[in-house]
């Protein structure tokens, strides 16, 4: 256990210090959101009712430009054989690691959504369940572009790969997400959505680890 | 296009559906077939240089 | 007693068994595939609705189990690649690929085809067709993937992981999208293919289903002969050099 702590201690130290990369997924998340309104018309009915939409897609695209750096910096400079060799079993190692992303990544992401709704003329009253659909639904985005961060460790033309192999695999977290914040709006619906998408992060923290250490192990041999 | 078959109104998306499997699967065949001639060409090429497999070679 | 698949595993006995089934399976998927063209345009009614339009039916769904079936076939040899090590495992998932994605390509554009004038419009949201859209995305993951590295070796297994990935996630895009769509779309939405398929319709389409399949097996098998063929050259080739190399070591000895 404290070697998880540690590992994942380490990691989120080293997300702080390189302050740049959630700052880098932040401003993108912004650009992208006011975008929208340039490319679209400022019309803010329209708007606000495309705003949970706007804000699920545009998260999901900034954090994709972090999960790159999940392990290739590890393995770039070793650690990641360091690591591998050590006494936490891989599929741990790739718990914290993904965990350290949620947290420096993900979560910042998801408590800026609000703010950028203001832009978007979001309905006041999805607040309060944007987030929690964001902070519930974010780990299945760290945890999915972890696999697809490990799979592609190696790969030319990583960056864009990623997205090709991890956006379709969004698509559940995207719809629940969606849906879930839908049905404070009106629809019907919202409980049992809620109740998928954690249901969805929590089976993705504990099965993504297993086929994102089988592609590491592979690629370390 | 007349087959002697009365296809109604929309006869066009009928024909252009099944052209486009025609086609796809035409074109499939094409590339396999092609395929397959090139690696007998050059496999016959290095046999006729005297490559030889090792017994214990992976495929 | 050696069951089929250890037999079948040595390459060159796949080879030779391979030569020998394939021209049979052929032809009998041009036969299967003629006769259902014939029912398909000469014996079957029109449908009540949709006229002579559900005539696509009967390429577009055999095209879509195809694509469906194709994926798992990827997805066993994936299995059979990670779990038994199984020599011809990898020829199999990389031979599937191209073909399971063209299917579902065509799947996409025989069902937007047969959208238009069904119910006017070239692509609808509905769970079936994103889904298949989604899984051609999925089959185009693998084909990059695989691209993307040089090592084959490392290659195959890394684009097994993401097959099995993905067909553990497939049921859940699915189950999402069908979701999605309940809560957005009202109740009247037309589903591909009717609310019943009259029998009279049955029959050419599953003439036509059967057909594709053996087709597909013939097409599959022929990859994989190809491919085969292919690693050969590779290591032929590497041998070639390693001799033209040690060659020169001992002649400048």
């Amino acid at each position: 256990m404290s070697a998880f702590l540690a590992l994942l201690k380490r990691d989120l130290r080293l997300a702080v210090r390189q302050g740049g990369a959630l700052g880098t997924a932040l401003g993108f998340y912004m650009l992208v959101v006011t975008l929208l309104p340039l490319g679209l018309g400022a019309d803010m009915n329209l708007l606000s009712r495309i705003a949970p939409g706007v804000l699920w897609i545009a998260l999901l695209l900034a954090a994709l430009l972090s999960l790159g750096r999940v392990f290739s910096s590890d393995y770039e400079d070793g650690s990641l054989d360091i690591l591998a060799t050590g006494s936490l079993p891989m599929e741990l190692v790739v718990t914290a690691k993904a965990l350290a992303h949620w947290i420096s990544t993900g979560i910042p992401l998801a408590l800026m959504a609000p703010v950028l709704g203001l832009l978007l003329n979001l309905d006041i009253a999805a607040y309060p369940l944007l987030v929690a659909t964001m902070l519930v639904g974010t780990p299945a985005v760290s945890f999915i572009g972890a696999v697809g961060a490990a799979l592609t460790l190696r790969a030319y033309r990583g960056g864009l790969l990623i997205a090709l192999l991890v956006l379709p695999l969004y698509v559940p977290t995207l719809i629940f997400g969606m849906a879930a914040i839908n049905g404070l709006l009106g629809a019907s619906g919202t409980g049992s959505a809620f109740l998928i998408l954690t249901a969805l992060s929590l089976a993705s923290v504990v099965l993504c680890p297993l086929a994102a250490a089988a592609a590491l192990r592979v690629q370390m041999q | 296009m007349d087959f002697g078959i009365d296809l109604g109104p929309h006869a066009a998306f009928i024909w252009s559906a099944y052209g486009m499997v025609v086609l796809v699967i035409g074109g499939l065949i094409a590339w396999l077939t092609l395929d397959g001639r090139e690696q007998e060409r050059r496999l016959a090429g290095l046999a006729a240089r005297g490559v030889k497999r090792r017994s214990t070679a992976r495929s | 007693m050696q069951t089929l698949t250890q037999r079948l595993a040595n390459p060159t006995r796949f080879m030779e068994l391979s030569a020998r089934v394939l021209p049979w399976v052929a032809g009998a998927a041009a036969a299967v595939i003629a006769y259902g063209l014939y029912l398909s345009f000469f014996d079957s009614p029109p449908d009540s609705l949709q006229g002579e339009t559900a005539r696509i039916m009967y390429v577009h769904v055999p095209c879509a189990w195809l694509a469906m079936s194709v994926y798992a076939l990827i997805a066993v040899s994936a299995f059979g690649l990670l779990v038994f090590r199984h020599p011809l495992a990898d020829v199999s998932a990389k031979a599937a690929a191209p073909l399971g994605a063209a299917f579902t390509f065509l799947a996409l554009v025989t069902g937007s085809l047969w959208g238009r004038p069904t119910w006017g419009t070239y692509w609808v949201w509905d769970a079936r067709l994103t889904s298949v859209l989604i899984l051609f995305f999925l089959y185009l993951g693998l084909m990059a993937l695989r691209s993307s590295i040089e090592d084959e070796s490392l290659a195959s297994k890394l684009t097994a992981i993401l097959a099995l990935v993905g067909i553990v996630m497939l049921p859940i895009i699915k189950f999402s999208v069908e979701f999605g769509n309940t809560l957005h779309q009202p109740a009247s939405v037309i589903r591909a293919g009717g609310p019943t398929i009259d029998p009279a319709l049955l029959t050419p389409l599953l003439v036509m289903a059967i057909g594709f399949t053996q087709m597909f097996v013939a097409m599959h098998l022929k990859a994989m002969r190809n491919e085969i063929m292919r690693r050969r050259v590779k290591a032929l080739q590497m041998a070639e050099v390693e001799r033209a190399q040690s060659g020169q070591l001992a002649a400048a000895e």
